[in-house]
């Protein structure tokens, strides 16, 4: 069946703009790599996962781990909108005993399969439930979103290894590759390239496609659903801070709340209601 | 009766124990499962054990991927490794969404001598303990060693368990009554009370012997629960007695020592001394005896304390009498 364009679409600028409005809200929050995966979420959470937003804890659900926790408005705003939990509880973001927390922890929000945001741990535990999963005969599958610059932490190396070794073709691990990190551009801090070479010398069966892109992204996790014993990654090719132009590529929007006059300029971008 | 013999090997026993009576049970080793003894499960279930490799952090992480899939995942290396290579896996992916991740760690303390102070573990209670939701046990015995992997294997969520390397003496028979965060008192006594955990119990039992040759009666108390710690031993041991001795094979910082006080300094002002190593890393050494001799951390090293809070002189050296007990 093929996806909706046009809807995802649609979809997409409507959870950008919640991001928006939610990193304002909380006035903190980590806004340029939330937009640079909204689109990846939004495809995934639409198209791929097979997961029941009224029954979170369904056993057979597809797991999904946000390795690259500090995203989590993109990951709460787009669970929010597939109906895991009410819109409202987006405005609580990083309040006290908000549901929502700075990052994911999985035992506060609905349809969160692990406490993530210490980069290199929600891909390793990802490795974990994968072969829970082939240990068990279970037919789902694991897939873990990373950053570029999660890459440079040893962890998750380790896994990597780990999941090649075990034949883990039901993991899935998906990089949203927007080249920038807190500190400034990663290439300039300790470069990640190549990022393909690097996953196929660890047996990884290798793609690299447009993030922003839902026909490539569709592809692309399409054909990574062999049984063929091999882990599958995804390299996608994003744009920090995508959808705003003052946010685009820009480092200090890695984190930081914008200012009312900022949203009333992002929002007005996006398509929305100011 | 249960044997004199590591309390790792009953750690391997057990495991394949608890593995024939429940298939949610995985084991998880960082290359050293014929040390830990998790070999022992491995053998018997080869399908539920994994050797991650040596590559702490990420067997903690996958430990946790198990658990967050309904499994009960024991996960073993030494305890400096467990406690500090893999520290923050332990915290945030364990500890925090309190998963059911059992972490058993061997060569705690300075019991792997002849290695030295890249495979002793000195801190790991203080770390461990820290740590929020996470129990941390220490249990003395093979007798209490099995009892104590089987109730962390019961009760649901994370817990952090040392074991030392070499044969421990049995102390208990078998019927004892093991429960997580309450002490097993050892003997009776009002003079003063040795508060003991792991291997130092042995050298508590050994001390409150020629102490009470000397007239000097001192209760020994089991303290295999680090965390949460039995303030109601603690609180009625400083009411009812002179002072009170902590005894660890760990560094006197933030371990049993650091535990006993907090409560008392609370709640209880009290004397205690704190018999454990002071705050430096040890040694090689050929022998464990030597080391704990070497490092004023033995049995009469603990006189020698009981002597200065009981006011005595004597230099007595104790004797190394039987120190096999049953409860009261």
């Amino acid at each position: 069946m093929s996806p909706d364009i046009q809807k995802l679409e649609i979809v997409a600028r409507r959870l950008r703009r919640q991001i928006i409005r939610m990193v304002a809200a909380a006035g903190s929050g980590h806004c340029g790599g939330s937009l640079s995966a909204i689109d990846l979420l939004t495809y995934l959470y639409f198209c791929e996962l097979r997961v029941r937003p009224e029954e979170p804890q369904w056993p057979d659900r597809d797991r999904f781990l946000l390795s690259k926790g500090h995203c989590a408005p993109a990951l709460y705003a787009v669970l929010a909108e597939r109906g895991f939990f009410p819109e409202q509880k987006l405005w609580t973001l990083r309040g006290i005993n908000s549901s929502l927390q700075g990052h994911p922890d999985m035992r506060k929000t609905p349809g969160l399969d692990m406490t993530t945001g210490s980069l290199g741990q929600g891909f390793s535990c990802g490795v974990g439930m994968a072969l829970a999963a082939k240990m068990d005969h279970k037919p789902y599958r694991v897939y873990v979103m990373l950053g570029d610059s999660e890459l440079q932490t040893g962890l998750l190396w380790e896994a990597a290894m780990m999941a090649r070794q075990h034949g883990l073709d039901n993991l899935i691990a998906i990089i949203d590759n927007n080249k920038l990190q807190s500190d400034g551009v990663t290439e300039t801090i300790v470069d990640v390239e190549p990022i393909a070479e690097k996953w196929r010398a660890f047996g990884w069966e290798t793609r690299r496609i447009n993030g922003h892109d839902f026909r490539q992204i569709q592809a692309a996790l399409a054909e990574s659903r062999s049984a063929n014993q091999r882990p599958k990654v995804i390299i996608a090719d994003t744009v920090k801070g995508k959808g705003v132009s003052f946010m685009e590529g820009v480092v200090t929007w890695h984190s930081g709340a914008p200012n009312a006059e900022q949203v009333q300029a992002a929002l007005k971008e996006l398509g929305g209601d100011v | 009766m249960t044997e004199a013999v590591p309390n790792r090997v009953i750690y391997g026993r057990t495991l394949v124990e608890l593995g024939q009576g429940n298939p949610r049970i995985v084991v998880l080793d960082a290359d050293v499962p014929k040390s830990t003894n998790t070999s022992q499960f491995r053998e018997a279930f080869p399908d539920r054990f994994f050797n991650c490799g040596v590559a702490e952090q990420n067997m903690i992480c996958i430990a946790a991927g198990f658990a967050a899939s309904g499994k009960i995942a024991f996960a073993s290396t030494f305890a400096v490794f467990a406690s500090m290579r893999a520290c923050e896996q332990v915290r945030t992916s364990v500890a925090y969404p309190r998963l059911n991740v059992k972490i058993v760690a061997t060569n705690a303390g300075l019991d792997n001598a002849g290695d030295g102070v890249t495979h002793q573990g000195i801190e790991d209670l203080a770390i461990m303990r820290s740590i929020p939701n996470l129990t941390v046990l220490s249990p003395s015995d093979p007798v209490t060693t099995r009892k104590a992997v089987l109730a962390i294997a019961q009760r649901e969520g994370p817990a952090y368990m040392r074991l030392g390397r070499n044969p421990s003496p049995v102390l208990y028979e078998e019927n004892v009554e093991f429960e997580i965060g309450k002490m097993i008192p050892l003997r009776n006594g009002d003079d003063l009370a040795i508060i003991a955990t792991g291997n130092m119990v042995h050298q508590a039992l050994i001390a409150a012997d020629s102490l009470a040759g000397q007239g000097i009666q001192a209760r020994v108390l089991d303290c295999h629960t680090i965390k949460p710690v039995d303030k109601a031993a603690i609180l009625d041991a400083a009411r009812t007695t002179r002072g009170i001795i902590t005894a660890e094979d760990h560094n006197v910082v933030g371990g049993l020592g650091g535990a006993v006080c907090e409560v008392l300094s609370e709640l209880c002002p009290a004397r205690v001394k704190r018999v454990g190593l002071k705050d430096c890393f040890a040694t090689s050494a050929r022998d464990y005896r030597e080391l704990l001799a070497h490092f004023q951390m033995d049995a009469a090293a603990i006189q020698a304390a009981a002597y200065e809070l009981c006011g005595s002189k004597s230099a007595h050296i104790p004797s190394r009498s039987s120190a096999r007990r049953s409860t009261p």
